[in-house]
């Protein structure tokens, strides 16, 4: 690190999370004075470049790479037009111990006088929590499901290559080419198109506006900088700001501050999920590179100090934090902007260059908590590229991720991608795999298939909130075999995802309508052409995404019911479920041997994979396929974030032996200790489910530091993380830290504020997450 | 009908057996009765009950169970019963915990091919494979024989972890297949070995010398356990015997570790307790280099 980068670094890492008003009160003066007069596109528009012209910029000290969503570093603007924060959000988001976001006594006044009695009804989510039926709230309030669209706008999406050949001048002869293409007379929906398409252009020049700004702004601090390189540093970026977006860049600095631009349009437009994304960065910059190394403008100390100072930027961006229920317990401050490295190329070929590897290093080096990182890995990925990675892995911060290239193209095919789309795509966010550039690939919530079971085994009655939530399939005394249990379950899930989709159906027709994406859709293929908003299904490519959360949980208390009770007919189902009810108090032989003696999930076990292949099935066909309300289709996907924890409070003791509250499984990882036969065994497991049919799965591994010393040690890593893919496993991340290492992190706040930042709750299933060790 | 084995593990991801990622096969029963023995449940020619006390919680199920009715738990009532235990397993059956395990479990040929071939994908992107320890794997010889042959068939990567107190003919027999000997050198003078191990070295010594004249892959394997075989003169013995041989490629010395006092005492091995401490690292290198200046390629542990 530079000692330039080492003061941003320490500057960003320094900064406090906080809450700016701001761009509150200047949404809510544009509506007070808009709302009713302009079209929905074009009032989002306009709004966005009202902002766009009027929010208060900041440039700091050394900055190579200028803009902030925010006043400052880690000021964090909100976003009441989707949810508006109370009150009482916004002191419990200034007092709560972990993830704590400080709010002035200013802000919150605003937020009394201005910004609350405005949006009070009129908030996307108000009006979609208005708009959802009954069956829906229960379910959603029993904790079946979560809803991602009640807290963010949709998102999730991924730049391509797309705005290193053209500007925002470029992309608006584009939008006239389609406007002059509009024929009223027989195209119906021709006038809407036309709007749209307005708004975009409009977008563009909002753009163009907010980079000028900062070019002025470069330009006064240069005219006032004594010192020679800091001004020719601010000469540059006030050059680089007067030439793109408005203009395709024309060197690797301009590249990286013209997607910066991009990415605060994206963020600052609506609160997408993901934030935003490079993509496939060390690809896209590869020429800009070559082009600086060839004629001199650039060194690779040059080019990796702006990488820096980029990476720095994504760290200050803290994610807006939810409101509501989940403001007192909820815990990151990742936007889950998740660069991509290496890869494949269009035509199939290694992605990864040198630009790879000097990503590699910063990850190595810097330490961020933002942006995160993955590796794409194709059988055509070097070994050395793998071997970085892993190196980097080694040093226990849990990252960069790694993914599977050749699944994460075989998925898309499968959706019915072109294969040049579908290489030019890859992972984002948590796993989910998309097109970048071309789709919009929706998360739309979080789906508990342990709840399902419990509601399952009590006749669609949830014992927790005393409701009848689901259809009335049988009491546990007339499952007369497991088959019945199972086919219970089967209607269960139905029904549920049924109540799900109903609600997805609603609410993206609800942002297609009212919450357009103007400057997004004017950078996603094919909104342009297709005179049609991202939030609308003006993508090439549309996916909405449900993630099934809990597989090893409900497949070793499948497989624990399969045994003791039809097999081995040691107490009747009605006995375990009242054993189940009771928390198993007075019960621990029998919890013991649920615990001990019954097939689990992650042990290369038939008798307990073949279940696990069984509820993914069953999950797949209910989900697959099924038509989304702005076209494309509804997709599984296995990845929980964090929400196994909130899942498991809500859900009773389960029949693998685990007591009522604690975590349920997370992601495709067997249950937290249950894997005891070695990480081969738990990749054959977890290689069983059809990784090709979903839109992403996600698998944790713990390893002790011991097992993966030495080049011996990165040599085992990369063997089994291509014995994993070639099995066309999807992802892994590999957490490196032993169980000793983290009680002293929980017992010490000043170790790791990372892992500390976490809930308890979430620590201790960190913790009991299993080590693997050397044999 | 097919030859069975009496398998007591079968280790995934083992590390230390050989090259690459492997399963490691052990069989029941050895020859010998190394005090410091880290595999002491595979001494035994015959199935047992293994003890894991921390994990008793005194339900009564393994009494209850018992067809004899021994007073079976964990504690001394057990120590007085296992002599009168005929490892039927019902106990352990029963036991909710898994505190009492039943180590020692019939297997035929094609049941342990089919579940070693589970981590081929892991063999073949590391260059591993199957290793046959124990016990002493050719004390099982015709189960193991026809494991190799299996395994051959299947291009799978074979090796043999030998203590070398076996049938000559049965280990040229293993040598014509086997890509890999891992054979192990306690103690270079008869007399000592013969009081730590329980039988002199002479015919383990011969066997080695015949094996390394039609194999060409054999890494000897000595456990360094202090006070027993780690004086300076033992070792250079021990490495101009090995350096002597022309089949064999490397010496990897295994550092003494607890982890067997422990299980001893679980399943109940009679005899004096051998409590040893392992070798630190830094004395570990000291005796690396002995076997180095022999010119012999040297691993510590594995």
């Amino acid at each position: 690190m530079t000692d330039r980068t080492e003061r941003l670094r320490r500057h960003s890492l320094e900064a406090e999370p906080s809450i700016s008003a701001e761009r509150a009160l200047l949404i809510t003066a544009f509506y007070e004075q808009n709302l009713g007069r302009l079209s929905n596109p074009v009032l989002r528009a306009r709004a966005f470049l009202d902002l766009c012209e009027r929010k208060t910029l900041y440039h700091g000290d050394g900055e190579l790479i200028v803009g902030e969503r925010g006043p400052e570093p880690k000021a964090v603007p909100t976003f009441p037009e989707l949810t508006c924060h109370s009150v009482e959000d916004l002191r419990i988001l200034d007092s709560r111990p972990k993830t704590r976001y400080s709010v002035s006594g200013a802000a919150i006044a605003d937020y009394e006088r201005t910004v609350i009695p405005f949006w009070t009804g009129r908030s996307l989510r108000d009006r979609l929590f208005d708009a959802l039926p009954a069956e829906w709230h229960d379910a959603y309030e029993a904790g079946v499901f979560t809803e991602f669209m009640e807290q963010r706008a949709p998102g999730h999406t991924v730049l391509d290559d797309k705005i290193y050949s053209k500007g925002m001048r470029d992309f608006q002869a584009d939008i006239d080419a389609a406007l002059a293409g509009l024929d009223f007379a027989e195209d119906p929906e021709a006038h809407d198109k036309s709007e749209s398409l307005h708004a975009m252009r409009v977008s563009c020049d909002a753009l163009i506006r907010f980079a000028e700004r900062h070019a002025d702004l470069a330009e006064e601090r240069a005219r006032q900088e004594s010192d020679p390189d800091e001004k020719a540093v601010l000469e540059k970026i006030s050059a680089a700001c007067r030439h793109i977006p408005a203009n395709a860049p024309r060197d690797f600095h301009e590249a990286l501050q013209y997607y910066w631009f991009c990415h605060l349009g994206v963020i600052t437009e609506l609160n997408g999920w993901d934030a935003f994304n490079p993509g496939h960065l060390d690809q896209h910059l590869l020429p800009f590179y070559e082009r600086g190394l060839a004629d001199g403008s650039l060194t690779r100390d040059s080019a990796k100090e702006l990488l820096e100072a980029f990476f720095v930027k994504f760290n200050n961006h803290t994610a807006p934090p939810k409101v509501g229920v989940t403001a007192a317990e909820s815990g990151t401050y990742t936007d889950f902007a998740n660069i991509n490295i290496a890869g494949v190329l269009s035509d199939g070929a290694d992605g990864s260059n040198e630009v790879s590897h000097i990503l590699l290093e910063i990850v190595d080096e810097m330490h961020l908590l933002q942006p995160s990182t993955n590796v794409q890995v194709s059988k055509e990925t070097p070994n050395d590229v793998l071997e970085h990675a892993l190196r980097v892995i080694r040093k226990g911060f849990g990252f960069p991720s790694l993914f599977n290239a050749e699944a994460a193209v075989a998925e898309q095919l499968r959706q019915g991608k072109t294969i040049e789309d579908a290489r030019a795509g890859g992972c984002s966010g948590c796993v989910e795999v998309g097109a970048f550039g071309k789709e919009a690939y929706i998360l739309t919530g979080y789906f508990n298939l342990v709840k399902v079971l419990e509601l399952a085994l009590h006749d669609g009655f949830d014992p927790r909130t005393g409701r009848q939530l689901g259809p009335k399939t049988g009491a546990p005394e007339r499952f007369e075999t497991f088959d019945d249990l199972f086919t219970a379950f089967e209607r269960q899930l139905r029904h549920f995802v049924d109540v799900k989709i109903r609600g997805n159906q609603i609410i993206a027709r609800t942002y297609a309508r009212e919450m357009p994406a103007p400057f997004l859709s004017v950078l996603i293929d094919d909104c342009i052409a297709n005179g049609r908003d991202y939030n609308a299904g003006g993508a090439r490519y549309n996916n909405r995404f449900i993630q099934a959360v809990g597989i090893g949980t409900i497949t070793d208390s499948l497989a624990a019911i399969r045994k003791v009770v039809f097999e081995d007919g040691l107490l009747t189902l009605p006995d375990l479920v009242s054993a189940m009810q009771a928390n198993y108090e007075r019960h621990e032989a029998l919890r013991q041997r649920l615990l001990h003696r019954t097939p689990k999930y992650g042990n290369d076990d038939d008798a307990a994979d073949d279940l696990m292949r069984r509820v993914f099935d069953a999950a797949f066909e209910c989900i697959d396929g099924r038509p989304t309300a702005i076209g494309g289709a509804h997709r599984l996907e296995m990845l929980p974030t964090t929400s196994h924890v909130y899942f498991g409070s809500v859900t009773g003791a389960t029949a693998d032996g685990r007591r009522a509250g604690l975590p349920v499984s997370e992601g495709i990882s067997p249950v937290q200790g249950a894997d005891r036969k070695g990480p081969t065994a738990v990749f054959r497991s977890a290689a069983k489910m059809d990784h090709i049919k979903t839109g992403g799965t996600l698998l944790n591994m713990k390893f002790t530091p011991s097992l993966i010393e030495g080049d011996e040690g990165i040599e085992r890593l990369r063997h089994l993380v291509r014995g994993y893919f070639a099995m066309d496993g999807h992802h892994v991340q590999f957490n490196v830290v032993d169980a000793d290492t983290l009680r002293e992190a929980q017992a010490d706040a000043g170790y790791s504020d990372y892992f500390c930042d976490l809930s308890d709750a979430l620590q201790e299933e960190i913790i009991e997450r299993t080590a693997h060790a050397a044999f | 009908m097919s030859v069975t084995g009496l398998v007591f593990d079968v280790q995934r991801f083992s590390l230390h057996d050989g090259p690459g990622i492997r399963t490691t096969v052990f069989l029941k029963g050895c020859p010998l009765s190394c005090r410091w023995c880290h595999n002491p449940e595979g001494m035994g020619t015959a199935p047992e009950i293994l003890i894991t006390p921390d994990r008793c919680i005194e339900c009564g199920a393994c009494v209850d169970a018992c067809p004899h009715g021994l007073p079976s738990g964990v504690g001394s009532g057990w120590a007085a019963a296992k002599e009168l235990c005929e490892a039927c397993g019902l106990c352990a059956d029963a036991c909710p915990t898994g505190a009492r395990r039943l180590v020692g479990h019939q297997v035929s040929v094609e049941g342990l091919v089919d579940q070693v071939m589970r981590d081929r994908v892991f063999y073949a992107e590391s260059g591993g494979g199957v290793t046959f320890s124990g016990g002493e794997p050719l004390r099982q010889a015709e189960f193991v024989l026809s494991c190799l042959e299996a395994l051959k068939g299947l291009e799978i990567h074979t090796a043999v972890d030998t203590c070398g107190l076996v049938e000559r003919d049965d280990l040229l027999r293993a040598a014509a297949i086997a890509d890999l000997f891992l054979y192990d050198i306690k103690h270079a003078d008869p007399a000592t070995h013969a009081e730590w191990s329980g039988a002199p070295n002479g015919r383990i010594l011969e066997n080695l010398a015949a094996l390394a004249a039609v194999h060409d892959e054999i890494w000897v394997r000595v456990p360094v356990v202090p006070g027993v075989n780690d004086d300076a003169f033992n070792l250079r013995q021990t490495a101009a015997l090995a350096a002597s041989l022309p089949g064999v490629r490397r010496v990897s010395l295994l550092p003494y570790h607890e982890l067997g006092a422990e299980k001893r005492e679980r399943v109940g091995v009679s005899g004096a307790p051998f409590n040893g401490m392992s070798p630190g690292p830094d004395r570990m290198r000291d005796f690396a280099a002995i076997f180095e200046e022999a010119g012999l390629l040297t691993t510590i542990g594995g």
